[in-house]
């Protein structure tokens, strides 16, 4: 098929898009051809987002033309893409936490049977058709209520499968998903490829794109760098133009003095979730906690910290004793915690920056139990500053920030505490390559300065790269210590799968 | 960087160890089947206590007096699951009463259907008019119809200035609907039943029912999968204002005297009813059914306690701790159900 005689299924043609000041596409164009997995990337805050919502219907945009088979088409609404065959799994999964995991699939386009009631049993079975080949097990009837997110994801997933899109959209569809799991969304995406879908993938992980997608575009600032096939490309050329100067290394990490141990945690375990878990961290030291997605990483550092119970086992933080259950003793005792899902747990997303970069210093900011904009504002700044922020006015929605800058503001309101433990929970989830470095750079100055940092992390080159130890978890039990000179890529993986190296064929 | 396991264990997908079957849906069952268990544990005490509180004119007397709570539920159940609150319903329920007896008394030749569907449609403007409001100028439902809960009952009190309609202004026939039944149930009550079922049908079977429950769950994800959200948010304040001029209708029908006072303060008992029937004013959840059984209860209370003999005084405060009580019961389920929903990782012990 030449593509040049048939015009593709989706094409965007010189599009602009602005947000108030902030121009979030300069004139981009993008031509997604049939039978072609066409990769996107570029730094957080390059408008690739931006650009998914509007291939979706969600934003219109300014200037421009959306090309649906060659026809001008307007995507006034998210139903409009639709008709015209575009799927989009979004980088954050939109699921209805009250309807059960099949409704979620098919809202919207129910099957009918007589009357024009659902047919339930016709969604049930495509539900289950639709995992199965994506190899899952998650009972269609359950509510999406309390999924991971990596079986959201794949809920998501299979809501794309079902829709039989002619193009489809993965807004860093891996994110979440283990290796086992993104293989089995590859190889689906292979298929409708050959079936002759078009598709776009976001990924900020460079073995995906270059191992799935055929061509690869890359954005800067809201506009067109660079096609080309992939085969014409390698990582360093792509990186390089994706932050249009060179990046000396990706995981710069520091010699530091390790001081006392900080934190020793003694026989956690909490019933079902995880067992028999010690380990201790010193001063300006990096421990990585690595582990499959489920392994129960987080559920371990959320009971440490003390939003989480657990059962049994104790927490000493320089040789005091911490209660168990209640963070406002952590933080009192010199900890901190950067959750995973800064969206929900980690930031306040309708709220400005400064109030979201200064909310744990309310008391301490405050004069007479009043708590003035200046103050808070002179704090945020200094922290932006050190943690090189970029934001067009403190007073601005911290949703408006890309995904890098919002863990920069998290990061601030808990450095701000002076911690003397810092929990970090997946640093770098869906941040570009070029602020991935910064936050990198920052963890290890950080424990540099005498920091400990407790790091969870399903990123192998992010756990090799900045940790000094790593503790690999597997089903909810710590089944390896490994100094940094002993970690590699297959000692983590096999104590990661609960394997000896032995065992492994 | 692929972390990608040696050999393909299976999915970490997280399936409830097990058969963890379908929670939510049993503990919306469990929920209802709670609410249902006290009111047949409150009718038989009270019939044990006193047998004439089952007697036909009992019978007769609990389904009329559930019937105007119960189709009220009904209406704000649908606007509840779209996580929206209609406060207006009290006035709404007032002006189709009153507006249906100014009708039948001023025409007096008036075919009793007709003016049924007038006091019905007099509702419906009303409730188009709160789902406009809401869709169109974004301001909370809460505010909105707080807003037209005054209006409407500014317009009740104008319209009738100060007059009162006596049963005998209106036709024989109409008064008659309050009277007649089947099988010893009233025709309001069959009325109030057929209203349920449709609702609750549409509700669970049909596509644009179940959207409701998706605006309500997630407004976001709604909008990005393509649903109207806003044609449906109006539809469900339209429905609901239909549904509270029937009830105004019926409430005529039955006590035959009206004025411009009827059915006040009536819109935080319905939103009582229908939380305690397991409605979450939190949106996404709550059945028909489960508003229904939640009218009841408090219409079997209101009518139990002075067979009990217990001070009206204390009726308030039983139904205060009733709500409580029903709120308490959905917190501890949830927390329940996230706990074995959460599981699917669960295999380290």
């Amino acid at each position: 098929m030449d593509p040049s005689e048939v015009p593709p299924p989706l094409a965007l043609v010189d599009v602009t898009k602005s947000f108030g000041s902030v121009r979030a596409l300069r004139g981009l164009s993008l031509e997604l051809r049939a039978g072609e997995i066409h990769a996107l990337v570029g730094e957080n805050g390059a408008g690739k987002s931006t650009l998914v919502k509007t291939i979706a219907g969600v934003h219109r945009p300014d200037t421009g033309q959306i090309l649906s088979d060659g026809e001008p088409a307007v995507f006034a609404a998210p139903a409009d893409a639709q008709r015209a065959g575009v799927a989009v799994i979004y980088q954050e999964p939109t699921l209805f936490p009250d309807l059960s995991v099949a409704e979620n699939i098919f809202i919207g386009r129910q099957p009918r049977a007589r009357l024009g009631t659902i047919d339930r049993a016709r969604m049930r079975a495509e539900t289950a058709e639709a995992f199965a080949r994506l190899g899952v097990d998650i009972d269609p009837d359950r509510p999406a209520n309390g999924l991971s997110i990596a079986d959201q994801q794949l809920v998501e997933i299979a809501k794309a499968l079902t829709r039989r899109a002619r193009v489809l959209i993965m807004d860093e569809p891996t994110a979440a998903l283990s290796g086992v799991e993104a293989e089995r969304l590859f190889t689906v995406a292979r298929t409708l490829r050959d079936a002759g879908s078009a598709l776009l993938f976001i990924s900020h992980r460079f073995d995906e794109v270059f191992s799935l997608c055929d061509r690869i575009t890359v954005v800067r600032d809201g506009a067109f760098v660079s096609c080309d096939p992939t085969a014409d490309l390698d990582v360093d050329t792509v990186v390089r133009r994706m932050v249009g100067r060179e990046v000396t290394s990706l995981y710069p990490k520091e010699e530091a003095e390790h001081g006392d141990v900080v934190l020793e945690v003694e026989a956690l375990t909490r019933t079902g979730v995880f067992a028999d878990v010690s380990f201790s961290v010193r001063a300006g030291e990096i421990v990585a906690l690595a582990g499959l997605v489920g392994a129960g990483r987080s559920e371990v550092v959320r009971a440490v910290f003390g939003v989480d119970r657990y059962d049994a086992g104790s927490v000493r933080v320089a040789g005091d004793p911490l209660p168990a259950g209640r963070p406002k003793a952590s933080i009192r005792a010199g900890m901190a915690l950067v959750p995973e899902d800064r969206r929900h747990q980690g930031l306040v997303m309708e709220e400005s920056i400064g109030r979201n970069a200064t909310s744990t210093r309310r008391r301490v900011l405050s004069r007479f139990g009043l708590l003035g904009a200046r103050a808070e504002h002179a704090e945020a700044r200094a922290w932006g500053e050190r943690l090189n922020l970029k934001y067009g006015s403190l007073d601005d929605a911290v949703s408006t920030l890309s995904g890098g800058n919002q863990q920069k503001v998290v990061l601030a309101k808990w450095l701000s505490t002076e911690p003397r433990v810092l929990f970090i929970d997946e640093p770098t989830r869906g941040i570009d390559v070029g602020t991935k470095a910064e936050v990198h750079r920052l963890l290890s100055t950080l424990a540099g300065q005498g920091l400990a940092i407790v790091m969870v992390s399903s990123e192998l080159p992010e756990v090799l790269g900045m940790a000094d130890r790593v503790l690999v978890m597997h089903e909810g039990r710590i089944t390896a210590e490994l100094d940094r000179a002993q970690a590699d890529e297959e000692s983590v993986m096999y104590a990661a799968t609960g394997q000896r190296p032995s065992e492994a064929a | 960087m692929t972390h990608a396991p040696a050999t393909a264990p299976e999915s970490t997908a997280g399936a409830p160890p097990g058969n963890g079957g379908r929670p939510a849906r049993t503990r919306r069952r469990f929920r209802e089947i709670g609410v249902l268990l006290a009111v047949v544990l409150l009718i038989a005490a009270t019939w044990l206590h006193n047998p004439g509180f089952l007697s036909t004119q009992g019978v007769r007397d609990l389904f009329l007096g559930a019937t105007v709570l119960v189709i009220l539920a009904i209406g704000q159940s649908l606007v509840l699951i779209t996580r929206n609150v209609d406060l207006s319903v009290g006035s709404v329920l007032g002006l189709s009463a009153f507006g249906t007896a100014a009708l039948f008394a001023a025409l007096p030749g008036l075919p009793v259907p007709v003016g049924m569907l007038a006091g019905a449609a007099i509702g419906l403007l009303c409730g188009l008019f709160n789902g406009l409001l809401v869709t169109t100028v974004k301001v909370p439902a809460l505010v909105v119809t707080l807003g037209t809960l005054y209006i409407y009952r500014g317009l009740d009190h104008w319209w009738a200035g100060g007059r009162q309609i006596n049963a005998a202004d209106l036709p024989a026939g109409f008064l008659q609907l309050g009277r007649t039944g089947l099988l010893g149930i009233p025709l309001p009550a069959l009325t109030a039943i057929a209203v349920a079922i449709a609702i609750g049908v549409y509700l669970s079977r049909y596509s644009s029912g179940r959207e409701l429950y998706a605006i309500g769950s997630n407004a976001e994800a709604a909008r990005l999968s393509g649903i109207p959200a806003g044609r449906r948010v109006v539809l469900a304040f339209a429905l609901n204002g239909a549904l509270a001029g029937l009830a105004g209708v019926l409430f005529t029908a039955r006590y035959g005297t009206v004025d411009s006072t009827v059915g006040t303060g009536m819109e935080l008992q319905v939103v009582a009813a229908a939380v305690v029937g397991g409605v979450a004013l939190t949106g996404g959840v709550g059945t028909v059914f489960g508003a229904v059984l939640g009218g009841i209860l408090m219409t079997t209370i209101t009518a139990a306690l002075p067979i009990w003999q217990i001070d009206p005084f204390w009726q308030q405060a039983v139904v205060g701790v009733l709500i409580l009580a029903a709120i308490g019961l959905d917190r501890l389920l949830a927390l329940r159900t996230a706990r074995r929903l959460r599981g699917g990782g669960a295999r380290g012990a």
